[in-house]
Order: structure tokens, then sequence, then C-alpha cells
């Protein structure tokens, strides 16, 4: 009965899928990705990697939701305006899928031997570290590198997305949600709901150590909670020259980069633990990278800056 | 006594899955939008209360208990607001 | 009944249970997306949240799965922003489908 319920799932996901990308209008193509984000972490749940669902709901629909929205919005002038490509780009394009199609089920379909797995070694040396759940000791022990690195990317990214804006509007706030009249149910909402999604989050950050959860999901519910709040004109975007916006921003990666150094000195190198305070160094690494991650990609689906700076 | 507890969660269980349903029926098969918005959020909203009184004896304690409620609760409240929200967008 | 007898047949049931809603929110998108209005569409995601959250719990417990609390929780906050961005998007920037709805 199991296998009939993930048969229904896939079905879905697949038609939701091929839906998404015939659909004519931009916007509903956004809102079926929503959509697709939300059964997928469904999915993830069946396959027991809960991390990765609560992730997909939090990045797939709220954040990757708002940034598609923002941009199907500025293409919306520039869309029908553009030429269909022609019959042997489509072809080329088409049989390029097949062979990446055909490959990546050659190499689900037919394992090798033995799969090759680190995942009984990286549980069996967990308690080193403190930590219970595994996810939180790949992110932040054994891969921490790696971990750090992403968070620079975000930022770059943030970067990238701040470029977007004219030279005139350099330092200005992004302009975010149309006006909202002062006692309009949105702004309710936009009351009532924060309170709860900061208490969720922070127990998302605080949980990850033992159980599924972590700062990047934590840190996505505190940017989800700031848009909804900017949206609703509760409180405006901030300039994104403003200092504190920058300080917030780097404040977890510096954290994280300072930690590091901190194990050239007591212990063994660059990004090592202590053994007894393992665990407390990486909580509050953990609760530093929310609180950045949060301000960062709310930031990123804000948008460039548009509002020239006020002097 | 776990029989009882049994016949419970299927009887709530398939109650919920009943009005889950009746929701899509009307969401189907109604007129206009702010019908077919009432379908949708009236019917799913207690049939996912339904659910969750259902499978209240399976979920481990107090704690877990009450984060399902509170899921719910969460459930009930946005799906009022945005209601409205967009039913004054068809306006 | 044996416990274990009734454990398999719990399960069973509520496997069934989650077919049934999975099916009611695929069809409940299938009248929504093919609409031609816009506000339809922004149904959507209240449609998949509240849908997804009962397959969710269902799912997770008939195959005795690990806390799917926090995973509910997620999918209600976040549903609930989605449709809020939504109502935005289409608002805001008048879609086709928009211009064509009826009152």
């Amino acid at each position: 009965m199991a296998l009939v319920f993930d048969i229904g799932i896939v079905s879905l996901l697949i038609a939701i899928g091929a839906w998404m990308i015939m659909a004519r209008d931009t916007l509903v193509a956004v809102i079926i990705f929503v959509v697709y984000g939300l059964l997928m972490s469904i999915a993830w749940v069946r396959l027991s990697a809960v991390d990765v669902a609560l992730t997909e709901a939090a990045i797939g629909s709220g954040i990757t939701g708002m940034l598609l929205l923002s941009a199907a919005a500025r293409l919306r002038q520039t869309e029908g305006a553009g030429a269909r490509p022609s019959f042997p780009v489509c072809i080329a394009a088409g049989s390029l899928c097949a062979l990446i199609s055909a490959g990546l089920a050659g190499v689900v379909l037919l394992p090798a031997d033995v799969a090759p797995t680190l995942a009984p070694l990286a549980v069996a040396n967990l308690s080193d570290t403190g930590l219970e759940n595994p996810v939180a000791g790949v992110l932040f022990a054994y891969r921490a590198l790696d971990t750090l690195l992403e968070k620079v990317v975000l930022l770059l990214a943030l970067l990238g997305v701040w470029s977007l804006g004219s030279d005139r509007a350099w330092g200005g706030a992004p302009a975010l949600g149309a006006y909202v009249p002062p006692n309009d149910i949105l702004v309710f909402f936009a009351q009532v709901l924060p309170p709860i999604g900061i208490v969720f989050a922070a127990y998302m950050t605080w949980t990850g150590a033992s159980h599924p959860g972590g700062a990047f999901q934590g840190g996505t519910v505190l940017a989800v909670m700031w848009l909804l709040v900017m949206m609703a004109g509760v409180a405006r975007a901030p300039p994104i020259s403003s200092t504190k916006v920058r300080w917030l921003l780097v404040a977890g990666p510096a954290l994280f980069l300072a930690v590091g150094f901190l194990g050239f000195v007591i212990a063994a190198g660059f990004l090592a633990y202590p053994v007894d305070y393992a665990k407390a160094l990486i909580v509050l690494i953990e609760v530093a990278l929310a609180l950045s991650i949060g301000v960062t990609l709310a930031l990123l689906a804000a948008g460039p800056p548009e509002r020239t700076p006020q002097p | 006594m776990s029989s009882l507890l049994h016949a419970f969660t299927i009887l709530a269980v398939s109650a919920g899955v009943v009005f889950f349903i009746a929701g899509t029926v009307g969401l189907v098969r109604f007129p206009d939008v702010p019908t077919r918005l009432h379908a949708l959020t009236k019917a799913d909203n207690v049939g996912l209360g339904l659910v969750v009184l259902g499978l209240l004896p399976y979920t481990g304690g107090l704690l877990g208990a009450s984060k399902l409620v509170s899921v719910w609760l969460l459930t009930l409240l946005s799906g009022a607001i945005v209601t409205q929200l967009i039913a004054r967008a068809v306006r | 009944m044996q416990h274990s007898e009734w454990s398999m047949m719990m399960s069973s049931f509520l496997l069934v249970s989650a077919i049934l809603v999975l099916a009611s929110i695929a069809i409940g998108l299938v009248r929504i997306l093919y609409s031609r209005q816009a506000a339809d569409c922004m149904m959507a995601a209240q449609l998949v949240g509240t849908g997804g959250i009962a397959v969710l719990l269902l799912v997770a417990v008939a195959t005795e799965t690990a806390p799917t609390g926090d995973v509910a929780l997620m999918l209600a906050l976040l549903a609930a922003f989605a449709s809020v961005a939504f109502v935005g998007g289409m608002r805001g920037t008048g879609s086709k489908a928009a211009e064509g709805a009826d009152k």
C-alpha cells in the first residue's frame, strides 16, 4: 500500500513538472513551481530526509517563489517580444536533455556492487562532536569548510542582485510591495504571524543539533517573516547602505571564520573544535548564521535598490 | 481499550477525508470565485482538524500533540486571512 | 484481533486516506490552474498547503517515520506566506488572466 502512495505522489510530481514547463503565463508557472516544492517536501519525508524536506518547503516555496515572482514581474514588459527558437535548436536541446536524463537513470537504476557511502563512519564518530543530528555533524564538523564557503557565496549572490540596480539608486532601498492602507487585513497578518515565525525559527535553529533542523531552515523562516513584514508595509525595506544591515549580513560568516581561525590556537587546526566545547561553539555559529542567512535571503528576494538614497 | 482508540481514529480520519473530498467537489462545481474560496477554506480546514484529531493518539506525548493542534490553529488563522485577501483581489 | 494485525490494518487505512486526499489535491489543482481567472490560481498555495499537511501527517503516522510535526508547521507557515506573495504578485503586475477576470 505504501508503494501505491509512492507511485501516486511520483506521478503527481512528474505531471506537475511537465505542466509547469508547458504553462503559457509566467505567473501561473511560478505558482505551479511553488506547489511543486510543497509536494516535493512530502516526497523527501517519504525518503526519510527530514532536513531536506524542511529546506525544500522553506526555500523552494518561500524564497525561490518570491524571487521568481519578482523576476516574472520585471520580465512582463518583454514577454512575447522574443522570437521562438528555431526547429534545429529545439531538436538539439531535446536530445541533450534526453541524453542527460538517460545518464542519470542509468546511474540510479544500475547500481555498483557496493554503493560507496560514508554514512556509517559519519554516524559512528558523531559522539565526539556532541551532536546527535548527523546532518549537522556533516555540515559543521566534517565539511565545515564547505558550509563556510556556501555562506560567502550567498553574500556574493546578494551583491549580484544589488548590482542590478541603476547607478543612481545605489545605496537606496528596494521597492517592495504596493501601497497598503494602514488598517488592511494584510497589516494584521504581518503583525500576528511573525512572532509565531520567529519562535519557530529559534526552535528550528536550536533543535538542529539533535533533531532535523538547523541554521539554514531557521534563517529561511526568519527571512520569510521579514519579507511578509516588508510586503505589508509594517516596516520599510532598509537602504542597502545601512550599516546595521551590513553588519548583520557579515556577522554569521565572520563569526564562523573567527571560530575557524581560533581552531589554530585551541584545537588541531583551521575549523577544528576542542572536544569539550565543540557543541557550544557549533550552536553559537548556528545562531549567528541563522541571523545572517535570514537577512541575506530576505534582501535577495527583496530585489535590487530602486529608490534613490535619501541624504 | 486500544481497539476503541483505533475505532476513534478510523472514524475521525474518514470524516476528515470526506470533508477534503467535499471541498474539492465544491471547488470544481461552484460557479464563481467567492463560493469556490468558501468551499476550499471551510471544508479543507474542517477536514484537516478531523485528521489531526484522529491522529492525536499516535503523536507521542503532549508536545507532539500540541504541535499538531497548533498547526491546525495556524492553518485556520492563515486560511481566514488569505481568503479575505484573495476575495478582495477579485472585486 | 492481534496487535500486529491492527497495526497493519491501521497503516493501510491511513495510507488509503492519504492517497484519497492526494487525489483531491490533484483534481483541485487541475480545476484551479486551468481557469481563466487570476483569483483561482491564488488559491493553489492554500489548497496544497492544507491538503499537503494532511497527507504528510497521515503518511508519517502510517509508516512510523520520525517527528513530522516540524515539517507540518513549516508547510503551514510557508503556504500562508506563498498565498500572500501570490496575491501581491498577481494583483500588482496585472497579469493577462487578471485583466480578463470576471467580477
